[in-house]
């Protein structure tokens, strides 16, 4: 089956036994409308944005403290063996479809954005889509663009930054101790 | 009593197409899904009287928020307000290496624990492409139908004593406790057992597992027996939970809702059945579905299903007494600890311990979603790895997350007493909705 005829598609990729088809940014409400409809894929299980900042650098997921601070990794024998594939852009937002059918079929949904880029929202296709975009958006800094109430869901409404980011430091607080103090 | 509305059968239904931003002749709240707004000719108006109900209210379970506009007894609006208990378990689970993660997907579901563990383990084994000894499978597959028993009698012992029935509570506790000694004594902890290893099992199962967990599962029809008997012909829990909360099966597939919330409302789907994980295809169990989706289906359907994961788990037992001596983990040094008395013989598996516990092992790189149906319903989990010994992404796709979504669409004309009724139908765990 394919995936060509879909609104605003990039690629399509087999990996893991799993189906992801990239589409355009600006298409998204579209092409899931179609899986909807056209191939439906009735639920929507997911959406989840991921964060690809340094991504094929060292151990950035590991570090304690401010951007520049201590990293935990080194000098260990931490690093990637291989560079991984570079992606076309700093954040991917996945969707998760499933179909009610026999043999329950899966497809990803993915399409990328950059800093500030906003996504359409899909909540006028699923309604599900309401809390799972406001979790990105909270957690992320994803713009869903014509969400109906886009407001911060898991953290404090005054809450700063977006702590799933791969800039947001683990442990909270700044470390204190560097030459400029 | 309030008359459900028209629920299409099964799997032939087709959710109606809609032009954005209309659900024809649904009950989910047309501008923003997951809040109920007061309707027009209330507003303003001085009857409306806004409460907050909870964090910190018994019947919640946990510390959901709801924000109620009242008229009178009536719930005319409803907000939800969740992350309270939003404690950063997968921001934590990147910083943490691939082996050392799996302790952080028990304490998200911290009543489906084992479920919510193999989730995880089996995206890990999913990117390292491990082959699993049977013995390992068949023995997961039975702590996590226990684990199911276990997260359903905490669902009907305390949403029945939220309604008023106390003694269900100390019924369901009592075969509870007999879970929780059957976990002891298999993994040496009552709770977040951390018993599933990438590769299979931690440890061997113990002697005295078998012999233990048959007496529980001749036991536990007869409980089963007790609680129909108080609950299934009692006046006031019919009263109290037949109409109430309907949620149409259109209304569930849009909403997201999967499980004993998805099959209550009569949608056939059930993971372990329609695609199987570890040996579901190879059991015998039956799906029960519930036709109006009410409170009292979900509650049907929970207690049907703890008959069937009880006979499941004697399916396992009937397989797993025949495999005594078999391998219940890889044997893939690079990946899985060397067994404990080498390390005094062998340099090899010295070091392959020491590299393990210290970096790590390392995972391919790719994206996988790997998803099971737990006690909720679907739990999924999105892993990315850049080829590291880290993970770079976790996402739990959170069943307890969908369910709460469909709580505004639930209460319909709906009176505050029967929301403890409804929010604790959903059965939804805070933890697993907050991560």
């Amino acid at each position: 089956m394919t995936w060509s005829d879909c609104p605003g598609f990039a690629a399509a990729k087999e990996a893991y036994g799993e189906t992801t088809v990239v589409v355009e940014r600006e298409s998204i409400p579209e092409a899931c409308l179609y899986a909807r409809d056209e191939r439906s894929f009735d639920v929507l299980l997911d959406i989840v944005a991921t964060d690809y900042l340094g991504w094929g650098g060292k151990g950035v997921a590991g570090y304690i403290g401010t951007a520049t601070g201590r990293d935990l990794n080194l000098p260990a024998t931490q690093g990637l063996q291989t560079l991984p594939q570079l992606k076309p852009a700093r954040f991917s937002v996945s969707y998760h479809l499933l179909s009610l059918t026999h043999g329950a079929p899966r497809v990803r949904l993915q399409c990328w954005a950059d800093d500030g880029e906003p996504v359409p929202s899909v909540v006028s296709v699923w309604p599900a889509a309401d809390w799972h975009e406001r979790e990105q958006y909270d957690l992320m800094g994803i713009e869903f663009a014509g969400h109906p109430n886009l407001t911060r869901l898991l953290m404090d409404e005054d809450w700063e930054g977006h702590p799933l980011r791969k800039d947001y430091p683990l442990g909270g607080e700044p470390v204190r101790f560097s030459d400029a103090e | 009593m309030t008359v459900a509305p028209p629920t299409p059968l099964g799997r032939t239904r087709r959710w109606p197409i809609v032009a954005p931003g209309i659900y024809e002749g649904s009950r989910i709240p047309p501008r923003v899904p997951t809040i109920r707004d007061v309707p027009e000719e209330l507003q303003g108006s001085d009857d409306i009287l806004r409460i907050s109900f909870g964090p910190n209210h018994p019947s919640t379970h946990g510390v959901l928020r709801l924000i109620l506009d009242l008229d009178g007894e009536q719930v005319v609006g409803l907000s939800a307000v969740i992350g309270y208990l939003h404690t950063g378990f997968e921001k934590n689970m990147e910083a943490k290496t691939w082996w050392k993660a799996i302790t952080y997907p028990e304490r998200i579901d911290y009543v489906g624990y084992q479920n919510n563990e193999l989730v995880f383990v089996l995206a890990i084994e999913k990117l390292l492409a491990l082959e699993v000894p049977e013995k390992a499978t068949w023995m997961r597959m039975l702590l996590c139908e226990l684990n199911r028993i276990h997260s359903h009698l905490v669902f009907l012992g305390t949403s029945a004593l939220e309604l008023g029935a106390i003694s269900m509570f100390w019924y369901c506790f009592r075969e509870r406790e007999t879970i929780l000694d059957l976990f002891e004594l298999a993994t040496g902890a009552r709770m977040h057992t951390r018993y599933f290893q990438a590769g299979g099992l931690a440890e061997d199962v113990p002697p005295g597992f078998f012999p233990e967990c048959r007496k529980f599962v001749a036991l536990m029809p007869g409980a089963i027996d007790d609680y129909r008997a108080l609950l299934d012909r009692n006046q006031i829990w019919l009263e109290r939970t037949r109409g109430i909360g309907l949620l149409s099966a259109e209304d569930a597939i849009a909403l997201g809702q999967s499980g004993p919330v998805l099959r209550a409302s009569g949608v056939d789907w059930d993971l372990r059945r329609d695609s199987p994980y570890l040996a579901y295809d190879q059991v015998d169990f039956r799906v029960p579905l519930g036709t109006h989706g009410d409170v009292y289906d979900r509650y049907r359907v929970r207690v049907d299903e703890m008959e069937e994961s009880n006979r499941i788990v004697r399916q396992c037992l009937d397989r797993l007494e025949r495999m005594e001596g078999r391998p219940w983990i890889v044997d893939d040094r690079k990946v899985v600890l060397p067994p404990r008395e080498e390390l005094h013989t062998s340099m090899e598996s010295l070091i392959h311990h020491f590299k393990i516990v210290t970096e790590g092992y390392r995972v391919p790189e790719g994206e996988v979603y790997v998803s099971i149906e737990s006690p909720r319903g679907e739990s999924g989990c999105y892993v990315v790895s850049d080829g590291g010994p880290k993970p770079w992404r976790v996402h739990f796709r959170a069943p307890s997350f969908a369910a709460l979504e469909a709580t505004a669409t639930c209460v319909h004309e709906t009176l505050v007493a029967d929301l403890i009724a409804i929010v604790g139908s959903l059965d939804a765990v805070m933890g697993d909705t907050d991560r």
